[in-house]
C-alpha cells in the first residue's frame, strides 16, 4: 500500500508540473496542446544535461549531487521553453490557430525526443549511466526511513519532487496575490481590457508560454528520473505523452488552480495506479478512470459551475489589437 | 473670479480613410470645475473627438492644451499622465475580477500589491463622492449601473481631473441617472472638469453648465445652458433642412401588410429594447424609423425576422402570426430583413463567400437532391452585378474584397431578388457615397411601386424626410410618435428622438399605431392574443 501511494505521488508530480505549466499558459489565453511534446523534449533535454556532465567524470556514481540536480533541472526547463517558444511564436506573433499548432508541437516533440536520444545520448548512456545518476537524484531525506508509513509515503523522494510542489505553490501565489498574476489573468480574460490600461500583452503572453513550457519540461524529466528510475528513455515518445494528455485533463479537473492541482495530481496518480493495485476488475477500464473523472468534472462545471470555475474567457482566441 | 481653463482644443481635425471627415476645425474649451455637455446627432464626431483627448486616436491637425500648455497625447497612458480619464460607452472590465481588481489593474505606483489596501482606497473614493459600491463584488454579479460606477472609480483612482463620459445615461434607469447626476455634481464641486456626451436634451439642461454642439463633424458653437432651451439646441444640432433630390414615389397605399401590436423585446443583457410598440406597414409604403443609435432598432429587426424571441405582443403578417415561426418560414412568407451593422459587412452575408455563394445562401433549399445549383445562382449573381452596377472583378470574388458600397448592393439586391412583400432594411446606405446611396433609394422606390411594404431604419433625418411616407420616432425603445414625413419638420423629429416631445401622450385615447382597416377584426386580435398567451404559458 505504501509503495503504491508513493508511486502515485511520484506520478502525480509529473502530472502536477505538466498541468501547472499548462495553467500558466492558459491564463494568458493560450491553449497549448503541445504540452505532451514539450514534456518529452524536457525529459530528453534534462537527461542529456546529466549525461554530458557524467561523461566528463571517470565514474558517473561520483557525480556531485547539487551540480547534477542543477544541470538536469536547467536543461529540462530550457528544452521545454524551446518547445514553447515555437508554439508562442506561431500563436502569439503569427496568430496561428492554437489547437493546430499545439497538436503539431506534440507530434514534433515526440519525434524530436526520439531523434535526440538516438543521436546525442545513445544506448549505452541511457541504459547504464542514467539509472546511476537517477539514483543520486532520488536520494531521500536522511530521516525518512525512521518515520514509518508517513516517511515512506511522503518523505522518500529526492528533493526534485518537493521542488515541483514548491513550483505549484509559487505559481498559485503569483496568480492570486501579485500584480503580475492579476495582469496575466486579465489578459487571459480580456486582452483588449488589459491593453487599454497599458499592459504589455505580447510580453505577458510570451513569458507565460515560455515559463509554462519550462515547468512542463521539468515534469518530463521527473518522469524519467523518479518514476522510471532513469530507465526507459527510448520509450519516452510512447509512454510520456499519455501523461501529458492527462496533465491537460487535470487542468480542467482543478479548475485552473495550481494549488488545487497538487491534490488533484496525487488523486489522478492514484486513479492511474488503480490497475496495479490488484483490484479484481478489467484493467483497461481501470485505466480509463482518470479520463472518466475529467469528463464528469466537465459536466458538473458546465451545468452548475459559477463563472469562477470557467476557463479564461479568451482561451483559444488570438489577440490582435486592431480587430475590434 | 476668472475661470481657469482646464482643457482647450484648437482647430482639431481628424480624417478617416476614404476621405471621411470625422472632425473638422473643432474648438472646445473646458473650464475647471464645470460640466460641459457635448451634443450632436449620430455620426457628428463626438466620440471621435473624445477619443483624441483620451489617446485612442491621434488628431491629424490642431492642438490640444492642458492647463495652458500644449500637449501631445499618443496613447491612453499619455492621457492618464495629463489626468484625463474616459469612461467609454462599452465598458472595458474583466468579468471575473472584483471591482477593486479591475480598478487597480494597470496601475503601477511602485508599492506592493495589496488588494486590502486597494479595497479601502476604493471605499474612500466611493465615500467621498457618494458612490454605492462593494469593492469585493465580482463584475459578473453587477448591474450595468454598478459596472459604470467601477469604470468611473477606475478613472478617479488614477487621479483623473478631467473626466469624459460617453453617453453614460444611455444604459441607466431614471433613478440611476439621478444618482449619477448627484455624483457628477459632487465631483464638480471637488474641482473636477467633466465632459458628458448625451443625446437627451432634458439631461443636458439639467446637468451641464455649458453645451457645445457638433454637427457632421463640424463645431457649431457653445452656449450657456442657462441661456438656452431645448428648441434652440435641437436647431443647432440638426441644422436647417437641406433639400435632397430624393424622389418620393406616389403610390396607392394597400391594406396593412405587417401589423405590430404591443411589442415588447428585451436586449441581450435583459434590459428593455422595445417598449410596447404598435405600428403597421402598408403595401406601397416606406415607413421610416428614426432614433438615436442603439435605441432598439436592431432588436426590432431581429424580432420581426424571427431571430430574436420577444417578450410579449403580436407581429401579424397579412393576418397571420409570425411569432414563434422559424426564420426560414418567415422568409418564405415574403418578409425579408437586411441589417447593416457599424462594421458594415452585414448580417446575412458570409464575407469570404463569393457573390454567387451568397446568393445561394438564401435559395439553397430550392434545388433538387443533395447538390447545389451553382449555374442558376451564378446567372442571378451576374444579373445583379449588371443591374446594380456592382464593381467586382467577377461573380466569384469573395464579398469581403468588395468596397463597402458594393457589399451593401449585394445584400440589398439579394433581398429584393427573392421578391418579398415586406422589406425590413436597417441603415442600407450606412457609409455609402452619394451615388451608391441613390442607387439604393431607387431600388427601394422601385419595390415600393410594386406594392412592397418597406420598413426603413435610417440615420440621416434629411434622407428620411425625403424618402419615407411616414416616420416612427423611437427614443430608448419607446415610440414617441408616428408622423407624416410631409407634415413634420426636422426639429420635431429631433425633439422626439431626444425624448423632449412625446406625441403619443397627446393622443393616448386614439389607438396610436393601430390600423383602422386591419386585416383582423378586434375580436380576432383578442383571440390571437389569447392564443399567444397560451403558447407562452406552455413554454414556461
Amino acid at each position: 500500500m505504501g509503495a503504491n501511494l508513493a508511486g502515485a505521488i511520484a506520478l502525480g508530480t509529473v502530472l502536477l508540473l505538466g498541468s501547472v505549466g499548462e495553467i500558466i499558459t492558459e491564463k494568458s489565453g493560450h491553449l497549448n496542446l503541445g504540452i505532451p511534446g514539450i514534456m518529452c523534449m524536457g525529459a530528453v533535454g534534462g537527461c542529456w544535461g546529466m549525461v554530458v556532465y557524467a561523461n566528463l567524470l571517470a565514474n558517473p556514481a561520483s557525480a556531485n549531487w547539487f551540480l547534477l540536480l542543477f544541470l538536469a533541472v536547467t536543461c529540462s526547463m530550457i528544452f521545454g521553453a524551446l518547445g514553447a517558444a515555437i508554439y508562442s511564436f506561431l500563436t502569439v506573433s503569427l496568430r496561428a490557430n492554437q489547437n493546430v499548432t499545439g497538436l503539431a508541437l506534440t507530434i514534433f516533440g515526440t519525434g524530436f525526443s526520439l531523434f535526440f536520444v538516438k543521436q546525442y545520448i545513445g544506448k549505452g548512456n541511457a541504459e547504464s549511466v542514467l539509472p546511476a545518476l537517477s539514483k543520486i537524484l532520488n536520494t531521500s531525506l536522511p530521516f525518512a526511513g525512521d518515520l514509518g508509513f508517513f516517511g515512506q509515503v511522503f518523505l522518500s523522494f529526492g528533493i526534485i519532487v518537493y521542488l515541483a510542489v514548491l513550483i505549484a505553490l509559487f505559481a498559485a501565489f503569483t496568480l492570486r496575490k501579485t500584480r503580475v498574476g492579476l495582469r496575466l489573468r486579465a489578459i487571459g480574460e480580456s486582452p483588449a481590457t488589459a491593453d487599454a490600461v497599458g499592459i504589455n500583452v505580447l510580453l505577458y503572453k510570451y513569458s507565460a508560454s515560455l515559463i509554462g513550457g519550462a515547468v512542463a519540461g521539468l515534469g518530463g524529466l521527473i518522469y524519467i528520473v523518479v518514476c522510471r528510475g532513469g530507465n526507459g528513455l527510448f520509450e519516452v515518445p510512447t509512454d510520456l505523452p499519455r501523461f501529458g494528455w492527462l496533465a491537460i485533463a487535470l487542468v480542467i479537473f482543478t479548475v485552473w488552480k495550481p494549488d488545487v492541482a497538487i491534490l488533484g495530481s496525487i488523486l489522478f496518480g492514484l486513479l492511474y495506479m488503480l490497475k496495479d493495485m490488484g483490484i479484481p476488475f478489467n484493467s483497461y477500464i481501470l485505466k480509463l478512470v482518470p479520463y472518466l473523472v475529467t469528463i464528469i468534472v466537465l459536466i458538473f462545471t458546465s451545468i452548475f459551475g459559477s463563472k469562477a470555475v470557467q476557463p479564461p474567457a479568451s482561451l483559444g482566441l488570438n489577440y490582435f489589437r486592431e480587430d475590434r | 473670479m476668472k475661470k481657469q481653463i482646464a482643457l482647450e482644443l484648437k482647430n482639431i481635425c481628424k480624417y478617416f480613410p476614404g476621405k471621411v471627415i470625422a472632425n473638422k476645425n473643432v474648438n472646445l474649451t473646458l473650464y475647471k470645475g464645470e460640466i460641459l455637455s457635448l451634443l450632436g446627432e449620430n455620426g457628428s464626431g463626438k466620440t471621435t473627438l473624445m477619443n483624441m483627448i483620451s489617446g485612442i486616436y491621434f488628431p491629424d491637425e490642431g492642438k490640444i492644451f492642458i492647463d495652458g500648455e500644449e500637449v501631445v497625447i499618443r496613447s491612453p497612458k499619455d492621457a492618464f499622465k495629463y489626468k484625463i480619464g474616459m469612461i467609454h460607452q462599452h465598458f472595458k472590465l474583466v468579468d471575473i475580477f472584483s471591482a477593486a481588481e479591475n480598478i487597480v489593474l494597470g496601475v503601477n505606483d511602485g508599492s506592493r500589491y495589496n488588494i486590502k489596501k486597494v479595497n479601502s482606497r476604493v471605499r474612500e473614493i466611493a465615500e467621498r463622492y457618494g458612490f454605492d459600491i462593494d469593492p469585493k463584488k465580482k463584475i459578473y454579479n453587477m448591474s450595468v449601473s454598478e459596472k459604470q460606477t467601477v469604470e468611473i472609480i477606475k478613472v478617479l483612482y488614477r487621479g483623473a481631473d478631467i473626466l469624459i463620459l460617453d453617453e453614460p445615461t444611455a444604459v441607466l434607469t431614471p433613478q440611476e441617472i439621478e444618482k449619477l447626476f448627484v455624483i457628477l455634481r459632487k465631483m464638480k464641486a471637488d474641482g473636477k472638469s467633466i465632459i458628458i456626451i448625451t443625446h437627451k436634451l432634458n439631461e443636458v439642461m439639467e446637468i451641464s453648465d455649458r453645451v457645445s454642439i457638433l454637427r457632421k463633424g463640424e463645431y457649431i458653437g457653445t452656449v450657456e445652458t442657462a441661456e438656452t432651451n431645448p428648441k434652440e439646441l435641437t436647431e443647432m444640432m440638426v441644422g436647417k433642412k437641406t433639400d435632397l433630390k430624393i424622389e418620393r414615389v406616389k403610390t396607392d397605399f394597400d391594406r396593412p401588410l405587417l401589423e405590430i401590436r404591443d411589442l415588447v423585446i428585451n436586449k441581450d443583457d435583459g434590459s428593455l429594447a422595445i417598449d410596447n410598440a404598435s405600428f403597421y406597414i402598408r403595401g406601397g409604403e416606406i415607413l421610416g424609423v428614426a432614433g438615436i443609435a442603439g435605441c432598439g432598432q436592431k432588436e426590432l429587426c431581429e424580432a420581426i425576422a424571427g431571430l430574436r424571441p420577444i417578450k410579449s405582443g403580436l407581429i401579424m403578417h397579412k393576418g397571420e402570426n409570425l411569432i414563434g415561426l422559424p426564420p426560414k418560414v418567415i422568409i418564405e412568407k415574403g418578409v425579408s430583413m437586411s441589417f447593416i451593422p457599424e462594421d458594415r459587412l452585414g448580417m446575412g452575408l458570409a464575407p469570404s463567400f463569393s457573390i454567387t455563394d451568397n446568393m445561394m445562401l438564401k435559395t439553397y433549399s430550392e434545388g433538387r437532391g443533395p447538390f447545389v445549383d451553382r449555374k442558376s445562382a451564378r446567372a442571378r449573381a451576374n444579373a445583379l452585378i449588371e443591374k446594380l452596377d456592382i464593381v467586382t472583378p467577377s461573380s466569384e470574388t469573395p464579398v469581403r474584397r468588395l468596397s463597402g458600397g458594393n457589399v451593401q448592393k449585394v445584400l440589398v439586391g439579394r433581398e429584393i431578388e427573392s421578391a418579398p412583400n415586406v422589406i425590413i432594411t436597417a441603415y442600407p446606405v450606412r457609409g455609402l457615397d452619394i451615388n451608391s446611396s441613390y442607387v439604393i433609394y431607387d431600388i427601394l422606390n422601385e419595390q415600393k411601386k410594386k406594392g412592397t411594404g418597406i420598413l426603413f431604419i435610417g440615420e440621416d433625418l434629411d434622407v428620411m424626410l425625403a424618402l419615407c411616407d411616414k416616420i416612427i420616432v423611437i427614443c430608448h425603445g419607446k415610440i414617441m410618435g408616428i408622423v407624416h414625413a410631409e407634415k413634420t419638420t426636422k426639429e420635431e423629429l429631433g425633439l422626439m428622438m431626444t425624448g423632449s416631445l412625446d406625441l403619443t401622450e397627446e393622443k393616448k385615447d386614439k389607438n396610436y399605431g393601430i390600423a383602422k382597416d386591419s386585416n383582423l377584426t378586434e375580436e380576432e386580435w383578442k383571440a390571437e392574443e389569447e392564443k399567444q398567451a397560451e403558447k407562452e404559458n406552455e413554454d414556461d
